[in-house]
């Protein structure tokens, strides 16, 4: 019977190999997790992070380039120090500093490198380079940051850090890992997609200790980095250095923009920081404390900041009720001081002395003509409809929503249509008496400075604007540049409309703004005074020039100094002249504004 | 007339001696080393210093002069006279036995074990070699017309020839090669050791590794309960059957539930390398290291492996005994699935070949001692790929003929080709056959 068990044997080796095959079929073929992991194992993805884009102005000078840095690296089975105080001088380093860097290198791995100082200037490398050499270990990694050689627009350019896991979720694409710089505002986030260019990652094998054993796949599977596009902005550095040397010490906004394209010339936001301080190594501390700051100079004022349009506004009632065919150039009304406060001035006054005189109860009639027209015999009704109609043409203007501005975090506005006072008072429960101060650009109006500096731009064009930007070419090519920006928008006003316009605004500067006025360029400008409940008033100004050719339009504003006709037209005007003369004629205004004493 | 037949004159062409040779065992054998060589060098090869497979200075080419030496070996074995093996058998395992009991003392420690002999340059483990004595001296025993293994006096002295190796190597300690000795049990299996025996090895087995496996043992206890109560039921009623059913029952609940107590109680390494068995993720970076490591390697081969010298896990070390235990390793990871399948399917082919051969022998002698290399090398072939793909837990013996390592491939080429020296000779040992 023994003789039969020999089969029992060769069964018993044949299922052994069955097993055996079937295991590792199951862990070779239909588990593929162990190549992951293997992979996870052998093989380092080392990034290759491209150059980013560089940002010139609209006349090609260079606003923002990047800035090589250095890091020390070491690795400690190789790094050997003999004189520790020497090493320490000529590095620059503080011994218990070294000490406690070398500690960190070696708990995090005895073969592998690690910072030992980061980001070592571009003098003190040249200095250290050549002695490197005798120092085993050591070895120098080079990164950018980025710089700004004159120091302006930060606010317009914005700057880049490290990504945060906002930003991190928000990237579907997985483009970004842990720890790399992104676009934080300004241009640098609004382009960041153009800016960053393209990451290359090369494969090295790495033994179980971590050394470097060559290339995966003889490189087959590296890319190279592409790097960044280069943009031109719309800025002109010379304006944009001027007026913020203007704004110095105040608080406030300056848009200037090119009319007849939206290009932004100038954006400021006062108090300006210096982007260099958000750059590089002192980004922690530096951001901080600008954050803190109670001036709030991280608070992009031009698109964020808030403020009751006032009397500019009457400007854009003017125009509407022309259209609308409820008043006439020559529609005349009593400066009836019972209706709302008026300043002393001839009366009655026709539109053209309305806006030259900035008359309140004339828009306070006219006003009441535009949205009250009878359509309803309930005059709750009546109001109603007049107010959705009048919010429509409104917001033709760019008021009351997002301009569209090629920067992140821009501000709408408002312009309240029936709905907000259904909210605050109820459905058929408010008429005219209740809105009455939106005649004058009071109330519940807000708008951005941004917002200002268009309407100047559209008084300027007779009708039309394109949405402001601050994109001029995108790698040299001005086609490239988003379709939005070339599109005109009509606000649905006759060009004739505004001729009156022109002439009231050039004249008005005779009555409210004497300091405005250039010799030889005529300026159509319109003071306006941002009522603020917590302190002094703003000084608002918007202008355009020259009156018969527009070449700039701009808003001013600068918080808590009283009357637009001081402050603001004088820096509006101080910016007219840089841009369209290249100089300025007029030292005394210009120390005027500098000194930056507006009281009567 | 004891001349070898290659001597002879005016033989006719198949009476040559040299086709009496079982020449495809051979080709298997070389084979397998060919295949191990090559893997020793993908195992030990480092790009950035790339040597030759022959350079003396790397494992792959040290290999070699094992290789060549084991040639020489063959040669020796095939030229000697065929009753030496025989005539020599209790010398050789009394010779053996005699240097294991030196081990302990005058070995080499390396990793807590005496295991080795330094002789000059060379270490050389008797644990390997006394195997092949072991299986001659088992050989030599059972040969005995009247040795029955029914009988429990037989089945004694069989189990004494193996133990006294086994507890003699336990001293050094070397648990794994120990273990090897237990193969001896499938050869006594052919030869007539009772079927009970395994069964209730089987059965042991079986019990032990659920009750290690599962979490509640309630889950082994309940259908044994149920089980006993079925056999009572459905057999005879007397009450001599019921009790020793009953008895064997509880015997098998209680020693579910003591296993877990007495793991608890052996040293940590040892309980760690049993439980990691069954979770391999426990500590994937302590104890389930190697097992781990293994498994990617083997894994990220896939089906056909990354190609010759492409595999990273094993070049770059993230396998620790790559060129020796683990050298199954590169196979699976640089040959994938396919390479796998080549070499079980060779192992296996070589195992059967070897059982075809065992059973055509004409003398109890010949046959005794070809299922001694057929127990031998299908234990080894079983748990060192097992091992390397988490199915058994890590125990430290080489793959036959693949390894790197002078001690293993002399053993196992002295182990095999004595049964080929044995089988070629297979006619004239036909007139001691009983």
């Amino acid at each position: 019977m023994n003789e039969n068990r020999h089969s029992v044997i060769i069964i018993v080796i044949i299922i052994v190999g069955l097993i055996l095959l079937s295991k590792l079929f199951m862990i070779q073929v239909i588990d593929d997790s162990f190549l992951r992991r293997a992979e996870r194992n052998a093989v380092q993805r080392i990034v290759d992070y491209p150059y980013r884009g560089l940002v010139y102005d609209r006349n090609d000078e260079l606003l923002v380039y990047n800035n090589p840095v250095f890091d020390l690296m070491v690795i400690p089975q190789e790094f050997n120090i003999v004189d520790t105080a020497k090493f320490c001088k000529l590095f620059q380093i503080e011994k218990e500093e070294l000490k406690e860097k070398y500690k960190a290198a070696r708990k995090y791995s005895w073969v592998k490198p690690s910072p030992l100082i980061k980001q070592i200037s571009n003098t003190d490398f040249a200095r250290i380079q050549d002695y490197l050499i005798d120092y085993p270990g050591l070895f120098v990694m080079t990164r950018s940051v980025r710089a700004y050689p004159d120091s302006v627009a930060s606010s317009a350019l914005g700057y880049i850090a490290e990504i945060v896991p906002r930003q991190l979720e928000r990237d579907s694409a997985h483009y970004y890992n842990q720890g790399d710089y992104i676009g934080h505002s300004g241009l640098e986030s609004y382009y960041e997609k153009f800016l960053r260019g393209k990451k290359g990652a090369k494969y090295k094998m790495v033994n179980v200790r971590g050394v470097d054993k060559g290339s995966f796949k003889n490189g087959q599977l590296d890319t190279a980095s592409i790097p960044g596009l280069n943009l031109q902005s719309t800025i002109d550095m010379a304006l944009q250095k001027y007026g913020e040397k203007l704004m110095k010490g105040k608080r406030g906004s300056v848009v200037a923009i090119q009319p007849k394209t939206g290009e932004i010339l100038s954006m400021i936001s006062a108090p300006v920081y210096d982007p260099n301080l958000l750059a590089g190594s002192a980004y922690g501390k530096n951001y901080l404390k600008l954050r803190n700051d109670s001036t709030k100079p991280l608070f992009n004022r031009p698109i964020m900041a808030m403020y009751p349009p006032g009397s500019i506004f009457k400007i854009v009632q003017s125009l509407i009720g022309l259209q609308w065919g409820i008043i006439t150039p020559n529609t005349t009304f009593a400066c009836n001081k019972s209706l709302v406060a008026c300043h002393n001035h001839p009366s009655p006054v026709n539109l053209f002395g309305a806006i030259r005189n900035s008359c309140n109860p004339y828009y306070h009639q006219a006003f009441r003509m535009m949205i009250n027209q009878d359509i309803s015999s309930n005059t709750f009704t009546d109001t109603q409809i007049g107010l959705d109609k009048w919010h429509e043409a409104v917001e033709k203007f760019g008021l009351g929503n997002k301009l569209g501005v090629d920067l992140p975090y821009e501000s709408s506005g408002s312009v309240p249509s029936s709905k907000l006072y259904d909210r605050i008072y109820g459905k058929g429960r408010w008429k005219y008496s209740t809105i009455y101060s939106l005649s004058i650009g009071q109330g519940e109006m807000q708008v951005t400075p941004l917002q200002m500096a268009n309407l100047a731009a559209i008084f300027a064009n007779k009708g039309y604007y394109f949405t402001p930007h601050l994109i001029k070419s995108i790698n040299g090519n001005p086609d490239d540049i988003p379709e939005e920006f070339t599109t005109k928008h009509d606000v649905g006003v006759a060009p004739h409309h505004f001729d009156m316009v022109h002439d009231a605004m050039a004249e008005a500067l005779y009555g409210t703004a004497m300091r405005a006025i250039i010799k030889d360029i005529t300026i159509a400008g319109k003071t306006g005074t941002a009522q603020n409940p917590h302190g002094e008033d703003h000084s608002v100004f918007v202008a355009f020039a020259p009156k018969e050719d527009p070449q700039i339009a701009i808003a001013v504003y600068v918080e808590n100094a009283g009357w637009g006709g001081r402050a603001a037209a004088s820096t509006a005007s101080l910016m007219i002249e840089q841009y369209l003369r290249g100089h300025i004629e007029r030292p005394a205004l210009e120390e005027y504004v500098l000194a930056g004493d507006f009281g009567d | 007339m004891f001349w070898p037949e290659i001597l002879e004159t005016n033989v006719r062409q198949d009476d040559l001696y040299i086709n009496k040779i079982d020449w495809l065992t051979i080709l298997i054998y070389f084979a397998l080393v060919m295949i191990g060589w090559f893997n020793i060098y993908a195992a030990v090869y480092d790009e950035q210093a790339a040597k030759s497979i022959f350079d003396f200075s790397i494992n792959s080419g040290k290999q070699l002069v094992w290789i060549g030496t084991a040639v020489l070996l063959i040669t020796v074995i095939m030229v000697a006279d065929y009753r030496l093996f025989d005539n020599l058998s209790m010398i050789l395992y009394g010779f053996f036995l005699l240097i294991l009991l030196l081990t302990p003392f005058i070995g080499k420690e390396i990793n807590g074990q005496r295991a080795w002999f330094e002789l000059g340059p060379f270490r050389l483990q008797p644990g390997e070699f006394a195997k092949f004595a072991t299986a001659l001296a088992l050989a030599k025993f059972i040969e005995k017309p009247s040795f029955d293994l029914s009988q429990p006096k037989y089945q004694l002295q069989a189990i004494l020839i193996i133990m006294i190796p086994v507890s003699l190597i336990m001293l050094q300690p070397d648990t794994g090669t120990a273990m090897v000795y237990m193969a001896f049990f499938i050869m006594l299996y052919r030869e007539g050791m009772p079927q009970k025996y395994y069964v209730m090895a089987l059965v042991f087995i079986a019990v032990s590794l659920l009750s290690l496996g599962v979490e509640n043992n309630l889950y082994i206890a309940v259908p044994v309960a149920s089980l006993t109560v079925i056999l009572i039921l459905m057999g005879k009623k007397n009450w001599q059957r019921i009790i020793t059913l009953c008895l064997i029952g509880t015997a098998v609940i209680a020693y579910s539930y003591s296993l877990d107590m007495v793991v608890s109680k052996l040293p940590a390494h040892q309980q760690n390398r049993i439980m990691v068995l069954f979770n391999p993720d426990l500590d994937p970076l302590g104890v389930g290291w190697n097992v781990t490591q293994s498994k990617i390697a083997i894994g990220s081969g896939g089906f056909w492996g990354k190609g010759y010298l492409e595999g990273t896990q094993t070049k770059f070390d993230f396998v620790p005994e790559q060129h020796t235990d683990f050298i199954f390793c590169t196979l699976g990871e640089e040959f994938g699935w396919i390479g796998s399948l080549v070499v079980v399917a060779l192992f296996a082919a070589l195992l059967i070949r070897l059982v075809f051969l065992a059973e055509r022998q004409k003398t109890r002698f010949s046959r005794v001692y070809g299922y001694c290399v057929v127990s031998i090398l299908l234990f080894h072939f079983m748990i060192n790929i097992s091992m390397t793909i988490g199915l058994f837990p890590v125990v430290g013996i080489p793959l036959p003929f693949f390894s790197y390592g002078g001690s293993s491939l002399w053993s196992f080429t002295i182990l095999l080709f004595i049964f080929i020296k044995l089988d070629s000779h297979r006619i004239q040992l036909l007139g001691r056959m009983n």
